[in-house]
């Protein structure tokens, strides 16, 4: 078995709330609560779930973009939770980041060789002509033109500027790659040739992928193990195979079956769940899912599930299996 | 034979804008009886919001320029006055948009949002009839408390429970058609299969013929009985659901079906349609997909291929199909 290139172990993030006539501290959201996972090197890990499940404060945490309030993030087997900024900033160079929104995450007023080398200058490669061959070098692994390198970022399409998004993050050959809803700014056509895209780096390159994503086809097409959010918390965890043909979780199994599936002959048993995702800020004690769950039991209001193995590699988080 | 309750006959929507004329829906047609669900599938830029917004008449009138037929029940609303459109506005055609939190007014509440719509369209009643009717409304989509929903503000409310809000407000003059512009986009899967079950229950109870604007291929599947793809403006296949999933022809709705990532199944990779969408104004003459086609050949670069009908249910622009032989509509 290889080893866990990043090991995250009881990871939490609350974001005070302020509020009264002093601003006095009234409350917290609860935004990461307490979640462990590991992602094996070369592997792609996939992390789903609904708006405000964490996810995307969670990949920010693993870069230091938020800092977590408790719980240790090893890399590499160095703990990132304790090094200091500048420690911080040069590591960062083995972890890097694709955004969703390729319009906003772009500087609309460099070129895309400026955005490319800009990468390159912090992480001290000095040499003007190297630089230069590099960004000539990452446009063309990432399917696009050397001539391109003049451009501005309003000149390229979507799918066009998501491959400059991704060559930014190559650019200083990273380990570990967090791609936060990479895919789901794009049209069908273009998601698949930019899924494909990451497929071919990983393999060329061999990269660590964290795949965060909301839509669950899209996760278990470049997902080796799938990881579930619900308020803040993990609730299962297991590779993809058996995360999609058996889930464990009775949250997984009704987010699985929400998903319209574009085949007039799948007629699937459809779990629709009654009411919203609660607030994060005004989460409900015991298992945050119990209020909506058809299988809720009367421990579930009361007291959290572990999350622990149910089945060899499989973690889910619920009474049912105690 | 059923007369349809909407029939579009070759509607061309251009804009004036710098660069001259931009033509962004050219030459669509198609037909929706009464109680069906019509899904217009594509992707961004293919011109599906854009002729929505002409069939409700709400493209600006200064701007752009309209051309074609679009008959309801007969009346062709291309040529009806504004007076008249803002009768069949909500009360015959009715809309609902993507974002609902931006096509509710945050100033109003939920009640007085909803009584502005039905007294608009019925002035006779009361102001407490059309509480009433209102607070009914909202019970019938679905949304608990309603009594007290009525007194509350847009922000209060979460996006699944404001769509619904939409809904009822685009549902409470009985409207005849009910245009869906990408309704469940901005929503969590989990809500938006309650959306599109409270649709189809609507549909089902009241006859409403539904007409769905969609990027999402489940959500055709789920919800849609016919179906019109389109790419570049243009109309390039139109069928039931039943033949357009089970026997794509245009290289294009082949090429999206397969793009799509499998939940059931892991591919090994992923189908991909190589290039972008064109942008209007730059369209390739000949077929408009034939630069990202794998099977174009010379006719597809030089001569616009025409819709052809290869079955009673099926229609399509391509070359491929042109020896066979056109059954009869």
């Amino acid at each position: 078995m290889t080893e866990a290139l990043l090991k995250v172990e009881n990871l939490k993030k609350s974001f005070p709330i302020h509020g009264g006539l002093f601003g006095r501290q009234v409350g917290e959201v609860k935004a990461v609560d307490d979640i462990s996972f590991f992602i094996k090197k070369g592997e792609t890990l996939g992390l789903v779930g609904e708006s405000g499940c964490g996810k995307s404060t969670t990949g920010r945490m693993l870069l230091r973009l938020l800092e977590p309030t408790e719980g240790t993030i090893h890399f590499d087997g160095q703990d990132l939770t304790k090094l200091s900024k500048e420690a911080m900033r040069k590591m960062r160079k083995e972890i890097q980041m694709v955004f969703q929104d390729p319009f906003a995450s772009l500087n609309p007023r460099h070129t895309v060789e400026k955005i490319l080398e800009e990468p390159l200058i912090v992480h001290g490669v000095k040499d003007k002509g190297v630089r230069k061959k590099r960004v000539r070098e990452l446009l063309e692994t990432v399917g696009l033109n050397s001539w391109h390198a003049k451009r501005y970022p309003h000149q390229f399409s979507g799918g066009q500027r998501q491959r400059i998004g991704i060559a930014r993050a190559l650019a200083v050959h990273p380990k570990l790659i967090i791609a936060d809803e990479p895919v789901s700014a794009l049209d069908v056509s273009i998601q698949a040739q930019v899924l494909n895209l990451l497929q071919d780096l990983q393999k060329e390159f061999g990269l660590t992928y964290l795949f965060i994503a909301h839509d669950l086809g899209v996760v278990r097409h470049i997902s080796d193990r799938v990881g579930v959010m619900y308020l803040g918390q993990m609730m299962e965890l297991a590779d993809s195979e058996s995360l999609y043909e058996s889930p464990k979780h009775p949250y997984t199994e009704a987010l699985l079956s929400a998903v319209p599936i574009p085949d007039v002959d799948s007629k699937q048993e459809r779990i629709v769940l009654k009411g919203d995702v609660p607030s994060p800020a005004n989460a409900p004690a015991g298992c945050p899912f119990h209020a909506r769950c058809p299988k809720g039991m009367e421990v579930c209001a009361s007291v959290r599930p572990a999350f622990k193995e149910v089945e060899r590699g499989h973690y889910a988080a619920c009474h049912l299996y105690d | 034979m059923v007369t349809p309750v909407l029939d579009v006959k070759k509607l061309k929507t251009s804009f004036f804008t710098d660069d001259g004329l931009l033509t962004v829906v050219n030459e669509v047609s198609f037909h929706i009886n009464a109680g069906e669900v019509l899904g217009i599938v594509g992707e961004s830029g293919c011109g599906k919001s854009v002729t929505s917004l002409s069939v409700m008449g709400l493209v600006p009138a200064l701007t752009s320029k309209v051309e074609g037929e679009i008959l309801y029940k007969g009346e062709n609303l291309a040529q009806a006055s504004e007076k008249r459109m803002r009768q069949v506005r909500g009360n015959e055609i009715a809309m609902i948009f993507q974002e609902p939190m931006t096509s509710l007014n945050p100033l109003f509440t939920i009640g007085s949002q909803l009584m502005e719509a039905i007294r608009l369209h019925n002035k006779k009643l009361s102001k407490k009839e059309a509480k009433q009717q209102a607070v009914t409304m909202l019970k019938k989509v679905g949304l608990p408390r309603a009594d007290e929903l009525i007194n509350e503000y847009p922000h209060q409310l979460s996006g699944g429970m404001r769509q619904r809000v939409m809904i009822a407000m685009a549902m409470i003059c009985n409207p005849q058609i009910l245009i869906a512009d990408e309704p469940t986009t901005a929503l969590d899967v989990t809500i938006q299969a309650q959306i599109l079950e409270l649709m189809k229950k609507l549909n089902e109870e009241t006859d409403t013929a539904i007409l769905m604007i969609t990027h999402d291929l489940g959500v055709v599947a789920e919800i849609c009985q016919r179906v019109v793809v389109m790419y570049a403006g243009k109309v390039v296949e139109e069928g039931t659901v039943e033949s357009i999933f089970k026997k794509p022809s245009h290289p294009y709705t082949k090429g999206l079906i397969q793009s799509v990532p499998d939940m059931r199944q892991k591919k090994e990779r992923l189908f991909s349609i190589p290039g972008n969408v064109p942008k209007p104004g730059s369209l390739p003459i000949g077929c408009q997909f034939a630069p990202r086609c794998s099977y174009a050949h010379e006719k597809c670069l030089k001569e616009t291929p025409y819709l052809k009908a290869l079955s009673i249910e099926q229609k399509v622009r391509c070359w491929l199909y042109e020896d066979e032989k056109e059954s009869i509509v």
